[in-house]
Formats: C-alpha cells, structure tokens, sequence
C-alpha cells in the first residue's frame, strides 16, 4: 500500500506575506484512501495551508502535486475541477440561493449544456438542468437535507449549515476532500453524527479526506495519521498515538492543558 | 407532453405579452393617447431594457458598474451612424450598436473585472465619461453640438427588443449558468472553490448587459430626432443604477416596475430638472432606511402569487426550522 504513488505530495511548500512565513518547508503525502488530521495551536499556519492547496495563495516555494497533476499556480477552479474540493472554516454557503441550489453550483463544471443552449431553452438545457437537479437531490437525502431544499442556505441552522457545506464539496466529485475545521461551533452529540457521517461518506465516494480540526476528540478518533503544525512548520507526524506521546506537540500544543 | 407542460407557462406569458402589444399599439396609432404620452412610453420601454441588462451585471452577478451610459452612448452612436451615414437598415444598424457595444464591454470588462466593489464603480465610471469625451470631440459625429437622427424607433420595435432582453436574462438567469453567476455575487471565494470561472462568468454578464444597454442605446437615439454626449454623462449612469437598486438587487420584476414608475416621475417632472434631483435623492434616502432590500427584494413577483397557492408543506418545514 505504501509503495503506490502517493495521491497528493507537498514537497518543501512555502509561503512569505512581508516578513512573516506563514508556512515553511512542509512537506506531507497523503496516500488514496487516507484519513488525516491536521492540528497546531491558533495561528500555526493550518487554513493558509489549505489556501495554499487549493490555490486561493500561490506559495513563493516549493511544489504541489496532486494525482500526477503539478498544481503550482493554477486557479483555484481548475484545481477544483481536478478533484481537490474544500470547505470553509467560517462557512461559506452561498445564502441568498436555496439549499438545493448552493449544491448544484457546485456541480456547474459537470453541466453539459452551453450558455446558448439555456438562453434559447435548447432541450439541451432542459435535459442538462434535469441531471444537475436529480444529483443534487440524491446528495441532500445523503446528508438528510432533503426535506430543506428549497429553504434558502443563510436559514438554516448552524449545524446543517455545516453539512451542506460538506454535501456542496462532494458535488464537485473530489478525489481529496479537505475540511476545515468542520465541527467547529458543534455540541458533542453533532460531533458524533459529524464524526459517523465522515466515515460513511468517505467509504461511499472513496475519498481521501485531510481535515482540520481543534476537537481532539474527533481527530484522536477518526484520523490514522496526524500531521501537526506550530508556527509554520510541520513539528511532528504519527499515529493518533504517536502524537499523543510526542514530547514536541505535548510542549506546543498539548502542554498547557496537561500542566 | 413534458414539452407542452414545460412551455405552458410560458405560452401564456406570450399570449398575455402579445394582447398587450396589440393593445397598445391600438392605443398609439389609434391616437388616443397624445404625443407626450406615447414618447413617456416610448422611453419607459427604453429604460425598462437598460434596467434589465443592469440588473444581470449588478443584481445578478454583483458587479457594481456605473459607466452603463458609456454602453448606452456607443449604441447610441454607432447607430446613429450607421442608419445616416451609412444609411444600413435600422434593424443591422441596432445591431451592430449593440454588438460594438458588447465589443467594447468585453475590452472594458476583462482587465476591470478583476477590480471588485467600489474600485469596480470608480474603473466604470471612468469608462463612461471617457466615452463620452471621446464622442465629444469626435467631428464626424458632431462633437458638441450634437448630431440629427431620424425618428424610427416605433412602439413594435421597442417592444421586440424589450420582450428579447427580459426573455434571454430571465433564461440565463433560471440556468446553470445564472446559478453561477448568483454564486459570484453571494461569495466569489467559494465560487471558485466550487469550480465555477468566476472570470468568464463575470465577462460574459457584462458582455451581455453590454449587448443589451448597446440595443437600448440604439433605440434611444432614433426616438429623439437629435442626441448630444451630453446626454450620456455620468448622471445617466446613475440613473440606471437606481432603477436596479429600487426595483431591488437581484430581482428581475422589481428591476421593470422601478424603471416604469420613475420614468413616470421623471416624465411629469421634466419641467423642473432640479426638483426631479432633490426627489430621486429623497426617494433613495427613504428607501435605504425603510426598505433596503429594493422594492421586492432578490423575489419575483410572481413568487407572491405562487406562494399562496401552494405553500402547505413550505410553511411546514419553515416551522420545523425555526
């Protein structure tokens, strides 16, 4: 399993804003299947770090390679359309479009009919706009929105909000998902759905997950390997358990609440 | 059968849009109503079309540009030139205003898209009065003082152009592509973490509204005998502006009622140019603390009448929501 081609590998990734290196020299692979966490204390770099995957920054060094594709540089559409989707840690649903709706932007780049095709209502709209609907309406029973779907995205309450965003990044058929912090705000017993429905999804869309996140609970929990970040730099790397005795990440982060 | 339960709406749409086509061309040519009369309606159709292509660059896909009257000059123009200089057919002459138009909105829009909000407003801006002064001094039209264009725009060829504009906005609105463009307007970060090109969307909008303000622009000057650059300034631009932002922001309906109700006002307030100032301020005012979402917000109107008839199970899950 170790042997094959890792599907995402960071060689030596950097990034400078002024005088400030918010990331520094990470290196890290992921393998097809993998279910990594991402941890470090506040400010340590992990959403720049996502920012830079995705292509929202450009890194002033080193490289990005994503199932073979080299990603440096690219718009952070084209990289979506590769198959590297993301969510957001200040949720990002597009509020004023209905639930249903934010799901089928994400599946625009899968649309076959053209521009003209919709303004003269060719049935090649019809047909395209009728596969867009029926698959965004089998991603919300997924994730149980089904009966919100015409509701507009900014109503709904925060933990579905959360899902939806999940349920958004999987229309864009990623092959890497990566979540920011996605229980943030949640109370312990959506942290368990969340936790259970990360799971499931990731064994029904095979997909290879990387996710943020400050609940320990939750990462010692799902992940099988953790990286972790403090102040820009990859410090250390392991098993859930590995970590956990790490004297770095005990002193950099753990430590304060241990003593 | 899908097709005819899909079209249905829409045929009687059509058949209604047609009575009130024959209607009202009955009504100007029967000269029931006056001159004065015909033109206020005349140019609420014109507005109407301004409105509407505003409407897909702002309220559709959030773009603020205020330099619609640089697009609405070059139609204007362009035009002009081509049924008296060139003496071409009115209908290729209103094309052709509106496809230069839409040429210029494509050269205009694909380095300033890049800009966003109120560095967007002050790129446009610029745009508008840089078209303006160019006709100005441009000899071969006139410059300053203007130049004289035959009257050809009549109530049928407004009214095509009208139905054409609101058809093919409301169509690429309610498709794909629209849902793209909304999604711009809503959160451009996550558009494109969603795989949408927000660059192409955002040019092909403005292209479009560009198109469509370029068409109207045509009309316009063949409806006044005689156009000026004068007429083109950046009070224009903002004119426009309002209609959109009254109508409200996203809301293809709202956008048409505003630009006939201030036509309207403007009209009966032409005599007295600075009052019509001192109300359309007073108005926007108003409008910001009351009702700042625009007259119907992002809806439609025709969201107020479905509502009723089938809002069972809507109400319910927005119970279960709350």
């Amino acid at each position: 399993m170790e042997t094959s081609k890792p599907l995402l590998s960071v060689d030596k990734l950097s990034i400078q804003f002024g005088g400030l290196k918010a990331v520094s020299d990470v290196c890290m692979e992921l393998a097809s299947g993998d279910l990594c966490g991402l941890i470090g204390p506040n400010g340590a770099g992990k959403t720049t770090l996502f920012n830079l995957l995705t292509g929202v920054y450009v890194p002033t060094e080193g490289t990005v390679t994503f199932n073979g594709h080299r990603l440096n540089k690219l718009a952070p559409y084209k990289i979506t359309r590769k198959g590297l989707c993301r969510t957001f840690q200040n949720i990002r649903l597009f509020g004023e479009l209905s639930v249903v709706d934010n799901v089928k932007v994400a599946y625009h780049s899968q649309a076959s009919h053209s521009m003209l095709s919709s303004i003269l209502r060719l049935p090649g709209h019809f047909k395209g706009e009728r596969i867009i609907e029926e698959k965004a309406l089998e991603l919300l029973e997924i994730f149980q929105l089904q009966l919100y779907k015409d509701e507009k995205a900014k109503n709904l309450p925060y933990g579905m909000q959360r899902r939806l965003e999940i349920a958004r990044a999987l229309a864009g058929k990623p092959r890497l998902l990566l979540l920011d912090e996605p229980a943030a705000g949640m109370n312990p017993k959506e942290t368990g759905e969340l936790m259970e429905l990360i799971g499931q999804i990731k064994e029904r869309f095979s997909l290879t997950v990387l996710l943020i996140e400050h609940d320990m609970h939750l990462v010692m929990g799902v992940c099988e390997r953790i990286y972790v970040l403090d102040h820009g730099q990859l410090i250390a790397h392991g098993t859930p358990e590995e970590i956990r005795n790490n004297p770095l990440v005990i002193e950099a982060y753990l430590g304060e609440e241990v003593s | 059968m899908a097709i005819f339960r899909r079209m249905n709406g829409f045929f009687g749409m059509m058949i209604l849009a047609l009575l009130f086509f024959f209607i009202m061309q009955y009504i100007i040519t029967a000269g029931i109503v006056g001159s004065f009369y015909t033109n206020m309606i005349i140019t609420m159709g014109i507005n109407i079309i301004i409105a509407v292509s505003l409407h897909l660059i702002l309220g559709i896909t959030g773009q603020f540009s205020i330099g619609q009257a640089g697009f609405l000059a070059v139609g204007a123009f362009v035009s002009a030139i081509m049924t008296m200089k060139l003496e071409l057919p009115f209908l290729l002459s209103i094309i052709i205003g509106g496809v230069i138009a839409a040429a210029v909105g494509m050269l205009i829009g694909i380095p300033s898209l890049r800009l966003k909000g109120d560095y967007l407003a002050i790129a446009t801006l610029g745009f508008g009065e840089i078209v303006r002064i160019i006709f100005l001094n441009m000899d071969y039209v006139g410059g300053a003082s203007g130049m004289m264009v035959t009257h050809k725009t009549t109530w049928g060829w407004l009214f095509l152009w009208m139905m054409i504009t609101i058809l093919v906005v409301r169509n690429f609105t309610n498709s794909t592509h629209g849902r793209a463009c909304i999604s711009i307007r809503e959160d451009e970060t996550a558009s494109d973490a969603m795989g949408i090109n927000t660059t192409y969307y955002k040019v092909a909008a403005f292209v479009i509204g560009a198109f469509f303000t370029g068409i109207a622009g045509a009309l316009y000057s063949h409806n006044f005998y005689f156009i000026q650059p004068a007429n083109f300034n950046f009070l224009k631009s903002f004119d426009i502006l309002i209609f959109v932002v009254l109508g409200g922001l996203g809301s293809l309906s709202g956008t048409v009622i505003a630009a006939v109700l201030l036509t309207f006002v403007t009209t009966f307030l032409s005599d007295y140019p600075e009052t019509r100032m001192l109300l359309y301020s007073l108005v926007l005012i108003v409008m910001m603390i009351y009702r700042p979402q625009g007259l119907l917000g992002t809806r439609e109107i025709s969201s107020l009448f479905s509502r009723k008839t089938k809002g069972g199970p809507k109400d319910g899950n927005q119970q279960t929501i709350a």
